[in-house]
């Protein structure tokens, strides 16, 4: 199990990474999204692996052995946190397509000149 | 009202007082200085209140809590010392608030220099009052930034804006180390209490970091108390409006940096380092100051050089290591403060009434102004240390001290010489300016001719003469209790003796005394003429020694080097920050592991293999890995592959034990992956086949490779990085903790929920903020969102829909898209009450099972969702019932509330409260607050989302109206 999750969260966090450094809006978007799922799986893999035992206390509440429930609550914070960034930067870079008329990340095509310091948009 | 109360008022009601007058209409003056001088005299009545509570070394001490974990703690002190500095601060600024009501012109703007003013006297009550080093520094930065303000109040002036801008680069980076010295006290000491540290003396001065503690400390009281070689800001201040540089030169601003050393002189000096920094450095402010004050021929810059001369002064008293010099220095900081703010308001008079304050072009103005100039020369006098005057007792005093710290280093003996020769100075400067003002020919060819001011403007000068008189004449009924209580504040039982009298019989002091008066009359005599007529401008023997030259170089080298290290160090582009920033993490990562050692136990911990998991992920890989590729070109593929990933990650939690990650996670890509869709179609079309430009070919190539070097170093470092953690064993967590507490102390038994909304309530506070200012965001950037022309028309869907519409009889368009989605419209709506039942379900069982407030918000929004794409936009938004604005912040209140209700059985913030009710028919139900603080969470997050949504979905609406007006005009014009 371990070697399996170890090597997905990998390859999430490379395709994720990968996607960050491309020049398109909505790729970084994605990647944004990917690497998210890779760390949010890394830190809930800091509690160990466990299978059939959330921490979720029976009827009488008896203390058993059960998952590390301090990851997953970290988690938890940064699923909806990391919803409310993918939505923010949704909405960023549409903003921003329609004021620059394009979809690079830096509002300018590369081939395009350089900008005037002072003046990213020449 | 209790001493407490009276403390408090004194601290608070200046700043109530700035944003009063602040409020102000810029035209009303007189209200404007009516309200400050009343907040001014409330605050000095309040002051004068406690005088009778602090006879022998007594002390108001009232303590407010503020972070009680770190020690710091709001502390008002009130002792002897303090006293004596807010009544010199609130009773001088009561006098310059007259002053400058008739100083200032009925075009300036009034009001904003009063509550400046006002800020002023709340900051440095703030330092003389506090009772901790913290405060106390917070207070100074105050200072700084608000005498930036002050200075700078007529800012269309280029020289006030530069000298406002020195002074607050010196003054606020002297404050900064002061801070840092604050800091290395607190942790030498073990705490920032003022009582304590001022009893923990000797602990301080054996400390190895006393040389760093002390050099920092002085860093910030030499530099608010312009000390040579940091002066240069103070003459520059002058270009602030006089009434403010007779406050903040005189009784305030550079007083503070006096007051620190006098409050911390029991702590830091007593040591060679002290005496050889503080009274060095005092002796060459002393004699610089009064030594460039001869040749200035602005009355202002006389007046500034003056200032710094006595500073120095004072400095050299605080530095000679006696505690007679230290009542001395006390002394003559409160006389100094009377002559010097008398003399700067009757300079402001000459400027005022002649227009000129160029002391080559005036004269004679006995003859206009016999009045003022008498109080003048009074003034000058007491400054030149003229017998049966304040400065002369003081000065007496000063003289006294230096001969008696002759011992046998044989540098001593430079002391009484030095410091006859800047009374001489002093005496030359003074003389100069009566003489040269008052006497001699007649005015003539002034902008003005010259007349006594209206009297206002002189009862100020006149109270303040008064002084001078007062304590030059009868020091011990005048002054004497008060320096009495500042000395024992600040040396307690071991106060030193000391007599006020005027008279001590003939000794060295009145020998040395008159040799600098009679000195400094007839150096003025023999040199008088070629000063004024001096070629080379500044004072001789220091004008190529240019310290604003010296201070603009520093800084336009600061700026050059930041420009440099910008262009060298700096990205423009984002994948070349995003670059770096992986990089950095690589690098930083892998460089622990070389400090550290990659050396691991050996790995124990294994959980059994399942083939089953294995093909998940391999499903989860292949969905990763694709929606890499696909980005670029096929988003809408590239899309679904990230949600297949995410449904792997949720699937994920679900197997290994996390049912809530499990939950929230796929509710949250549902959701996201709507928004996603609902974005697409506003992104440029992007082909394969049209051609990168040539010359780009080979750079892409490049970068591409090294982004995959990259993007491959990460993963393979996360997945070492998680294999080498997953198959350590866990030490010994605070898991069990919250495992074992959950239901005795919070009543759930889902410990995961317990978790977020008790234990870490305040965490999910901050998170639902942010949720709810994303909302917002969204929002606010989509009310002005402008599509790009390329993407307004509609897709090629609707245009064959409407087409086929148009071309039969009895159908509008839209119809067939509406048929079209008949079946699920139906499923959907039917579908929505079920799924606010979900809903319900999710919320209530969420303390005791998977679930909770924010699935619950989530699976509602996801309801709103399927109305959307049942019936579009435009029939939910006719009929949705929730107003999303409102209800973030509904949301927010409700916990916020929630967790204020424990306020009120005297609980912290968030103390949550449960207990099990039995209903009949349902049975027994959990009862907790932290149900209501969940309800809140679940408010504001259907709030958020489906604002979010909300917003997204109108942009197609907007849209379609503006191309169907469009439509509609070109059928008009069809029909034409």
């Amino acid at each position: 199990m371990e070697i399996v999750l170890s090597i997905g969260i990998g390859l999430f966090a490379a395709s994720g990474v990968w996607l960050m450094l491309r020049p398109r809006t909505f790729q970084v978007a994605l990647g944004l999204s990917l690497l998210s799922y890779s760390v949010n799986l890394f830190i809930f893999a800091m509690g160990r692996l466990t299978v059939g035992a959330p921490p979720v206390l029976g009827k009488g509440a008896e203390v058993v052995s059960v998952d590390d429930p301090v990851p997953q609550a970290l988690v938890l914070t940064a699923l909806v946190i990391s919803f409310a960034l993918t939505a923010l930067f949704l909405v960023v870079l549409l903003a921003a397509r329609g004021v620059t008329g394009n979809d690079h990340v830096d509002g300018r095509e590369p081939h395009e000149a350089e900008p005037h310091p002072g003046n990213p948009h020449p | 009202m209790s001493s407490n109360a009276l403390l408090a008022t004194a601290s608070v009601l200046p700043f109530a007082g700035a944003v009063l007058v602040g409020a102000l209409p810029s035209r009303a003056r007189n209200a404007a200085a009516a309200l400050t001088g009343l907040v001014t005299l409330i605050c000095l009545g309040c002051i004068l209140a406690l005088t009778s509570q602090l006879s022998a070394g007594g002390r108001v001490v009232h303590t407010v809590e503020w972070l009680p974990s770190l020690g710091v703690n709001l502390v008002l002190r009130l002792d002897g010392l303090a006293w004596l500095f807010a009544v010199l601060v609130l009773a001088i600024g009561t006098l310059v608030v007259l002053y400058a009501r008739y100083y200032m012109a009925a075009a300036d703007p009034v009001p904003r220099l009063f509550s400046y003013f006002l800020a002023f006297v709340g900051a440095m009550l703030g330092i003389v009052l506090a009772g901790n080093l913290i405060q106390l520094v917070l207070f100074w930065e105050l200072t700084s930034i608000v005498s930036f303000l002050l200075i700078g109040y007529w800012y269309d002036n280029a020289a006030a804006r530069d000298g406002a801008r020195m002074s607050l680069t010196i003054t606020a980076a002297g404050g900064l180390c002061l801070l840092v010295g604050t800091i290395l006290i607190g942790r030498i000491v073990g705490s920032y209490d003022l009582d304590t540290v001022l009893a923990s003396g000797d602990t301080i001065r054996n400390s190895p970091l006393y040389l760093p503690t002390l050099v920092l400390v002085l860093a910030g009281a030499l530099t608010k108390s312009a000390q040579f070689p940091f002066h240069i800001w103070l003459p520059r201040a002058m270009a602030a409006p006089t009434p403010i540089s007779a406050y903040l030169h005189s009784a305030t601003m550079v007083k503070a940096g006096i007051f620190l050393m006098i409050r911390l002189w029991p702590v830091l000096s007593g040591t060679e380092s002290w005496y050889w920094i503080v009274g060095g450095l005092g002796m060459a402010t002393l004699l610089i100051g009064s030594w460039s004050a001869i040749f200035q021929h602005d009355l202002k810059g006389l007046l500034a050089y003056s200032t710094i001369s006595h500073l120095g002064l004072i400095t050299l008293l605080l530095g000679l290591d006696s505690p007679l010099a230290v009542v001395a220095a006390i002394f003559h900081t409160v006389n100094h403060a009377t002559f010097k703010a008398s003399l700067f308001m009757a300079v402001g008079i000459i400027d005022h009434e002649t227009g000129t304050r160029d002391m080559r072009r005036l004269s004679g103005l006995w003859r206009a102004m016999p009045y003022t100039g008498t109080l003048a020369m009074v003034a000058a006098a007491a400054m030149a240390g003229v017998p049966l005057l304040n400065g002369f007792l003081s000065k007496e005093m000063f003289l006294s001290e230096a001969v008696d710290n002759i011992d046998d280093h044989p540098l001593h003996y430079a002391l009484p010489v030095l410091a006859t020769l800047a009374s001489a100075f002093t005496m030359l400067y003074s003389l100069r300016f009566i003489r040269q003002t008052f006497f001699g020919r007649p005015p003539h060819d002034l902008p003005h001719t010259p007349h006594e001011p209206v009297r206002w403007m002189r009862i100020p000068i006149e109270m303040l003469v008064l002084a001078c008189i007062a304590i030059g004449l009868v020091p011990n009924l005048t002054i004497g209790p008060a320096l009495e209580r500042a000395v024992q504040a600040v040396f307690g039982a071991a106060s030193p003796s000391y007599s006020l009298a005027i008279w001590h019989g003939f000794n060295a002091p009145l020998a040395l005394s008159m040799i600098a008066l009679f000195g400094g009359v007839a150096l003025y005599f023999l040199f008088g003429r070629r000063i004024n007529t001096n070629p080379r401008g500044g004072p001789w023997l220091m004008d190529r020694l240019d310290g604003g030259w010296l201070f603009e170089r520093t800084m336009t080298g600061l700026t050059v080097g930041a420009r440099w290290l910008e262009r060298v160090a700096g990205a423009e582009r984002l994948q070349a920050q995003l670059r770096i920033l992986f990089l950095t993490a690589l690098v930083a990562s892998l460089g622990v592991g070389v400090i550290r050692g990659f050396a691991l136990p050996v790995a124990v911990h294994q959980t059994g293999f399942d083939p089953a998991f294995a093909l998940m992920w391999i499903v989860g890989a292949a969905c990763a890995v694709g929606a890499a590729e696909r980005a670029k070109y096929h988003r809408l593929t590239a899309t679904i592959f990230v949600g297949g990933a995410g449904l792997v990650s949720s699937l994920t939690f679900l197997w290994l034990s996390a049912p809530d990650l499990a939950v929230t996670q796929i509710l949250v890509e549902i959701v996201t992956t709507v928004l996603l869709l609902l974005g697409l179609r506003w992104l440029p079309k992007r082909d394969a086949d049209i051609p990168a430009p040539a010359s780009e070919r080979a750079r892409a190539r490049r970068r591409r490779l090294m982004d995959l070097g990259i993007a491959a170093a990460v993963g393979l470092g996360m997945a070492g990085l998680a294999y080498a953690v997953m198959t350590r064993p866990a030490g010994d967590g605070i898991a069990r903790w919250f495992v074992e507490e959950a239901y005795p102390k919070a009543g759930g038994r889902n410990v995961v929920n317990v978790l977020l909304v008790d234990f870490r309530a305040f965490d999910t506070l901050g998170e639902i903020s942010v949720l709810g200012v994303v909302g917002l965001t969204v929002f606010a950037l989509l009310r002005r969102f402008r599509p790009a022309p390329d993407s307004l028309e509609r897709p090629k869907q609707q245009h064959h829909h409407d087409a086929y519409d148009r071309a039969r009889e009895g159908r509008k368009p839209g119809d067939t898209t509406a048929d079209a989605m008949l079946v699920p419209q139906v499923v959907m709506t039917w579908l929505f009450p079920f799924i606010v039942l979900l809903c319900l379900h999710l919320f209530l069982r969420g303390h005791d099972l998977p679930g909770g407030g924010f699935a619950a918000g989530i699976a509602l929004t996801i309801g709103f969702t399927l109305q959307y794409m049942a019936h579009g936009a435009q029939w939910v938004e006719e009929r949705l019932r929730i107003q999303p604005i409102s209800w973030i912040g509904l949301g927010l209140l409700i916990s916020v509330l929630t967790g204020a209700a424990s306020w009120l059985f005297g609980r912290p913030f968030l103390t949550t409260y449960f207990a099990y009710w039995e209903l009949p028919l349902v049975g027994k139900i959990p009862a907790a607050s932290a149900l209501l603080f969940d309800l809140g969470i679940m408010v504001l997050v259907v709030g958020a989302s489906a604002l979010m949504l909300v917003a997204l979905a109108h942009q197609s609406l907007r849209r379609t109206r503006s191309a169907e007006a469009e439509a509609e005009r070109i059928e008009e014009r069809e029909t034409a």
